[in-house]
Parts: C-alpha cells; structure tokens; sequence
C-alpha cells in the first residue's frame, strides 16, 4: 500500500482556474486484501479446481491488487450445485425472514461502506468521490429497498403467490461492479431465488467481500456463491443446464451471445446491455445546468455508463455559446488519483479498454470529426484518457454510432424538435435519452417520441431502486429497479 | 319449368397485408383441407417476401396506431366484436371445418372470439395503469414509468391447441395491438381460412391499414423471416410447433438473437393449450416497453 502513497505524490496540479492541496483517501481504509483468492461457493471460500489465475490490478498504478481464481467449469457446477441445494430451504423461507436477511446485509453495507469504497476505488479505478457519494449509499439502498418486496410479493400485482425461478446465473461488468451486484442479487434472493454470481475480471475484489458480509449476515449457505474469472467462465456459467435464470450486464456483442445460447431452453433472460446515449439541448435551456448535465452524462465514472450521454445534440443556434461554455467548465475537471477526494475523474479500468477508446477516438479524426480536450498532465503510471471533446460529427461517424464506454463526447446539432427525435433515434441502442429545456410540453413530446427506457429531463444520470432501468431495442430487454424488477426473478 | 341448381360463389381467399388483399407475390396457392381430408379452398402460398412486404406494412403502421389515444384503440377494438358479431356463422362454419368440430361447439368457440376482442378493447386505457408506476425515489425528483408498445410483433400463429384456428389467432393478435403495436402474423399453416376471412373483419373495423397483416404459407418459410428481419422487434412462437428444422422454435429464437427480439416462447405442450380458458394480462404485458421518466422539483 505505501506504493499507492508514493503516486499520490506524483499526482498531476490541477487545472490552471483552481489549485487543490491532495486530499488523499487512505488506501488502508480498504482493509486487507488478500494476495489470492478463490470462488465463494457453498459459504465457503474454496480453491478452484483448475491452477489457472488472473491478476486484478489498480488501473491507476498498474500495479497487481491480487490472484484470483479462472473459474472452471467444474467451479461453475459446483457453485450451482450449492445454490441448487440451498433453494430449496430459502424460497421455502418466509418471505418476512428472507427480507431480515437482506435488511441486515443492507446495513452491514452501510456500516463497512467507507471500506468498500476505497476497494472499489482502487480496483476499479473510479474516484473515491462516487465511490463514496454514489456506488455504495446505491449499493445499501438496492438491498434495503428489495429488502421490502421479500414478504409483499403478493401485492406486486403477479398475482397470488409468485414463485421464484430457481437459481439464478449473474454476470455483471466491471463499471460499477458492487452496484451492478445489488441491482442483480437484492431482486433475486427477495423473491427467493438463489444465486451465483460472477463478477468481472478485471474488478473481482468487492464481490469477494461482500461474500464476507453474506456470513456475517449469517445467510444460509449457497445463497450466494461467487465465482470468478474471465468470459469462458461465466460462459460456462449462463450454459449450464441446471440454471433457471441469467442476467446478465454488459456489451450488446456479449448479450446477444448469451441469447443465442439460450434459445431453445426456456431459461429466463435478462439483458442490459449497450447504449449511445442523445443528450438534447435546445436553446431555451438554462445553459449552466445543461453543461453540468452533459459533464454529469458523458464524464460520470470516466465514461463507463452503458446509459452516459454520449452523443450531445445541440440546437444549432446556440452551439457556439455553449460549447465555449462547456469547454471553460471540462478545463476544470480533475483527473488523477481516484483516491484523492478531490478527483473528478479516475483511471480507465483496464488496458484493454483503454486502448478500445484510443482506436474509437483515433477513428473519430480520421473520419475528419474535430478533436478537443483541456490541458491536463496525466500520470505517468497508469491507465488515463483525457476528457475529449468530438465537433462536426456525422450521423454515420463511428464515434456517433458504437459504443466508445469512455470520457469522449461526440457533438452533433440540430434545428427541430422533429430532427433532434430522429437524430436521438437514429442507432440500433435504446437505453437512455437527455432533454435540456425550459418547455414543459415539449419535454413531453419529446419524452414521448425517444426510444428509450430512460428520459432524463434537466436532469441526467439519475438512479433509484425505486426506479425502473432499462432499455428499448439492441440495448437490451427486462427491467432493474422498482416493482418492474420483481418480474426478472419472477416465475411469471 | 326445370329447377335451376344455382351454384354457390366461392371466395378467393387472399392475404391482408397493409389493409389490402393482395394474391401472394409467388401467384402459387396451396390446398387447404378439414380435418376429413375434404378440399376446401386454395390458400395464398405466402412467402418471404410476402412476409417482408407485411412488415413494412406494419412498420409504416406503428406510429400512427402507437399514437393514437388509448380510449380509441378501445373503440377500435370494440369495433371489430361488432363486426364479428355479424359475421358470426361464418367463422363458425369456418372454424367447425378447420378444427372437425360440430357446430355448437364452433359457435361457442366464434362466442369466445367475440368476448375476447371486447376483454381487450377494455384493457386499452386501463394497461397503463397497471403496468406504470409513479416512483417515490429518494430525490427532489417526478419520476415517472410508463409502458409503451415495443412496435412490429411476428406472430407465429396457434396451430394446435383446443380452438387455436379462431380463439387461439384473436387471443394473440388482439392483447399485441391492444397496446399499440403493430402485427404481422404467419396463420396457421393448415387451418388459415378463418385467419384469412378476419382480414376481412378487420378491413371493416376502423382498423387502421398495416395494423395487423396476415400471411397464410408454410411456417418453415414464414417464421424464419419474422425471427431474423430486423425491423421486427418481437416474436410470438407460439405457433412455433415443429421439432426441428426451420420453423422450430428454438431456430428462431436463436435467429432473433442478433436483432435482441423480445421472444415470447411457446407453451411446454401447445397441443394442451386451452384457448377457452381465460385469458389474463399476460399477453397484453408481453409486447411492452417501460420508460421511465426523471424531471426535478423545484421553484
């Protein structure tokens, strides 16, 4: 951990309009992490089976966090093995006990939540100010909220005693890996399923202590198991034929896979899957709480948000004022230590994707669209992109239409209503949509015409379990959060 | 004076694909049957593009029918109960053919049909309401989830099944358009006679054109362009009965994989499927997509 001290101190100034003093989070308040791990399989953690490992590393350093185990296929059916056991007992369980179980889960959250933000900070590389501010105050409300539905499922309107499917295979990815696990686990042991989960490879370290708080929880053993590793594990995972249900967090490639797999076997499936988001400012929008809006979209968790507002489509009269607007206010943003509280934005969380956005948006000039980002030193250590800025983009632009999961905006105008719905609509991805304006029926009308399951109006990136979350079209199909989340884990 | 036999006019059975009839684009029938083995009609032989034909019809469909209010869907809807009324010993003989019933018992089932329509021409301004939420999230924030139809359903129709030539076809197309979208369907492949005369029913029932679009054919050529055309957006395999091959439905489901269809998957055993039982909002929460709405709250 005193490797961690050392780049804080290599840490970038910040931008020419403020100077900050560091204001470090300790690295040791994540607790100890081990130097290798294994699955989480029957309330026990257990060696794999197999000898392969893969490393986890800190994306800001570069440096290894820890082992931990490739997940077999033989790990995968004894994981299933102990939540196909444990079902039987837990979905029997009343639903008023079941939800004790998640209440307490809940709270031991919010009792270690300063822990598990620092170790989600360090693995994932985001900043220790969303960590802290957004994922795990999320995280305790996910569980708290389900929590409720465990012994009120007959009210939620699937008629008389809904049963649940079964065991639940969950694959989640590496953006928010502690919140994507309560968005799948709450729901699903709520209803009364079982459930093995298999987090992300390059962001294994939060599941593998919330495996920790599920015994101190005291929840019955193979509940919740977890196993870890890359793509061939949760492959093996979501085929197995004595799994009920898959969701499954991710890209659309990965999603359509899974589908395809499934077809013909009647597991249940649930995708989230990929997303270019529109953010629409027209130009009667209060112009600083739209660039804070289109900051919020676009450069949220560096980026990493199948919902981020990618493609921002401005109304042609006022791009120019706003533009210089936002520019002024990205000049501000400070990227470095995801530990320092004062970071705007984090590390990229791996190689892998880092160099995904560097050929996106290498792709974005080549196709003759303009370039900006603020001068910014980077560290020199580490996995880092620069808030980027794409003018004079075109519909068919790459950089328009695929998915680039990273802190790039690409800005298209428009000057109707009518062209900005068909702009928003134009892409295979129906996640999210934006509307900046001061117009209360053209909100509605506009609200009204995207294809997408989320519209933030003068607001962006805003999420509730009380919520439903979800996408229109190649972005996915079923709902997390909310009553409509329910229906996922339900057999109806 | 001789008695002159007059001799009955019989109809030409065509498609109905964009509130037209047209012949299939092949010029080819094929012979439709009872349950004897007794001719009854030349059906279209519908084909691929025939069936991309439809969806275009029924993509061209989805905005005007989406938009419009809730209440007139429901008047539309009640419309066609009307219509059918009307034409009720029609489809009974129809479906007493189809289906080897005797006629009471195909009546009844003709009854049923009606009902149904009339069940979901109800449900049009009420879905929202049960399938919405105002969501009390913890912000300044209105927040609210609204369903919306998902757009073009391919229906692959009932083929087995107690009543599936009449009850079993309206208790699928009715719930889908009931909510806004747009249908395309490939009938019964050997029973689609009273698919073919609804096309009819409908031409007559304030049903805007392109709304529902039906295709008599084989179901290996029909269901496979449903399942892989991608401006389809969801799949009804209920009729999806063959084990194999490319009407089977675990080929099509893997089909509409690539485009991420929402697959409505046949029954475990569609032969034991009782189309007179009720019906439920199962169907009609299918072919549903939930947005969710933030706006904040303020001065």
């Amino acid at each position: 951990m005193a490797k961690n001290k050392k780049t804080e101190a290599e840490l970038p100034k910040s931008g020419p309009l403020f100077g900050y003093a560091p204001a470090p989070e300790s690295p040791a308040a994540a607790g100890d992490i081990a130097t290798s791990y294994g699955h989480f399989i029957g309330g026990q953690f257990v060696d794999s089976s197999g000898s392969e490992a893969l490393k986890t590393v800190n994306p800001a350093t570069e440096q290894v966090l820890a082992e931990f185990a490739q997940g077999t296929e033989e790990d995968v059916d004894r994981a299933v093995k102990a939540a196909r056991k444990a079902f039987g007992d837990w979905s029997a369980l009343p639903g008023s006990e079941r939800a004790k179980y998640l209440y307490r889960i809940a709270r031991i959250i919010q009792e270690r939540s300063r822990e598990l933000a620092v170790l989600e900070s360090i693995d994932n590389g985001k900043p220790i100010k969303e960590t802290r501010d957004f994922d795990l105050p999320m995280v305790a409300a996910w569980f708290f909220y389900y929590a409720g539905w465990a012994d009120k499922l007959d009210y939620a309107g699937f008629g008389p005693n809904p049963r649940p499917v079964g065991v639940a295979a969950q694959v989640i990815p590496w953006n928010f890996p502690l919140m994507m696990l309560a968005w799948k686990i709450a729901p699903a042991l709520a209803t009364g399923n079982t459930v093995v989960l298999k987090p992300a490879e390059t962001t294994p370290l939060t599941a593998l202590r919330f495996a920790e708080i599920c015994r101190q929880a005291g929840l019955p053993k193979g509940v919740v198991n977890i196993v870890t590793g890359d793509g061939r594990t949760g492959a093996a995972l979501t085929a197995h034929p004595d799994v009920n249900k898959v969701a499954f967090t991710g890209s659309t490639n990965v999603g359509r896979s899974i589908a395809r797999q499934l077809a013909g076997s009647r597991k249940k499936l649930s995708l989230e899957l990929g997303g270019k988001a529109a953010n629409i400012v027209f130009d009667d929008a209060p112009i600083d709480q739209a660039v804070e809006g289109i900051v919020n979209g676009i450069f949220f968790n560096q980026g990493h948000v199948c919902c981020a507002g990618s493609r921002l489509l401005v109304q042609e009269s006022i791009q120019d004022e706003l533009l210089e607007a936002l520019k002024r206010r990205m000049a501000t943003l400070r990227v470095g230590d995801p530990l320092d509280k004062n970071t705007d934005i984090g590390a990229i969380n791996s190689a892998g994707q880092l160099a995904r956005i560097t050929e996106l948006t290498a792709a974005g000039e080549a196709e003759g669209a303009e370039r900006w980002s603020p001068a910014c030193e980077l560290p020199s250590a580490g996995y880092w992109f620069r808030p980027t800025l794409f003018t004079g983009v075109s519909q068919a632009h790459r950089i328009a239409q695929e998915e680039i999961f990273g802190p790039v905006l690409s800005v298209l105008t428009f000057r109707t209503p009518d062209e900005a719905v068909a702009k928003a609509n134009n892409t295979p991805f129906g996640l999210s949509a934006g509307i900046w304006t001061e117009k209360g029926s053209r909100i509605l009308w506009m609200a009204d015409r995207l294809k997408a399951g989320v519209v933030w109006a003068n607001t962006f990136n805003k999420f509730d379990p009380t919520s439903p979350f979800g996408g229109y079209k190649e972005s996915g199909y079923g709902r997390e959060g909310g009553r409509h989340g329910l229906e996922a884990y339900l057999d109806v | 004076m001789s008695d002159v036999i007059r001799l009955d006019v019989m109809k030409t059975y065509k498609l109905f694909v964009g509130g037209k009839f047209p012949r299939s684009e092949s010029g080819r029938v094929y012979e439709v049957s009872d349950s004897k083995g007794q001719w009854l009609a030349n059906a279209p032989l519908g084909t691929r593009k025939d069936t991309r034909d439809a969806v275009l019809a029924a993509r061209a469909a989805v905005k005007g029918w989406a938009g419009t209010t809730a209440y007139n869907r429901g008047q539309v809807l009640y419309r066609v109960a009307e219509m059918l009324q009307g034409r009720r010993e029609q489809f009974a003989a129809e479906v007493a053919a189809a289906e080897g019933l005797g006629a009471k018992k195909a009546a009844a089932l003709v009854d049923q049909a009606i009902d149904r329509w009339v069940w979901y021409a109800g449900w049009t301004d009420k879905v929202a309401q049960i399938a919405g939420a105002a969501n009390p999230v913890a912000g300044p924030y209105f927040n609210l989830s609204l369903p919306e139809p998902t757009g073009v359903v391919g229906i692959v129709a009932p083929q087995t099944g107690y009543g599936h030539s009449f009850l079993g076809l309206v208790s699928v197309i009715a719930p889908a358009i009931a909510t806004g979208n747009t249908v395309v369907v490939a009938a019964a492949a050997d029973a689609p006679l009273p698919a073919l005369s609804l096309g009819e029913v409908l031409a007559t029932s304030d049903v805007p054109g392109g709304v529902v679009n039906i295709i008599s054919g084989r179901t290996a050529d029909l269901a496979p362009t449903l399942a892989s055309h991608q401006d389809v957006n969801a799949l009804d395999l209920t009729g999806a009965i063959a084990a194999e091959g490319p009407g089977a439905a675990a080929v099509l489901e893997a089909a509409a994989a690539d485009t991420l269809k929402r697959v409505l998957r046949p029954a475990v055993d569609p032969s034991a499927q009782d189309w007179t039982s009720a019906p439920g909002t199962d169907r009609l929460l299918s072919f549903l997509e939930t947005k969710t709405v933030w706006h904040p709250m303020g001065q």
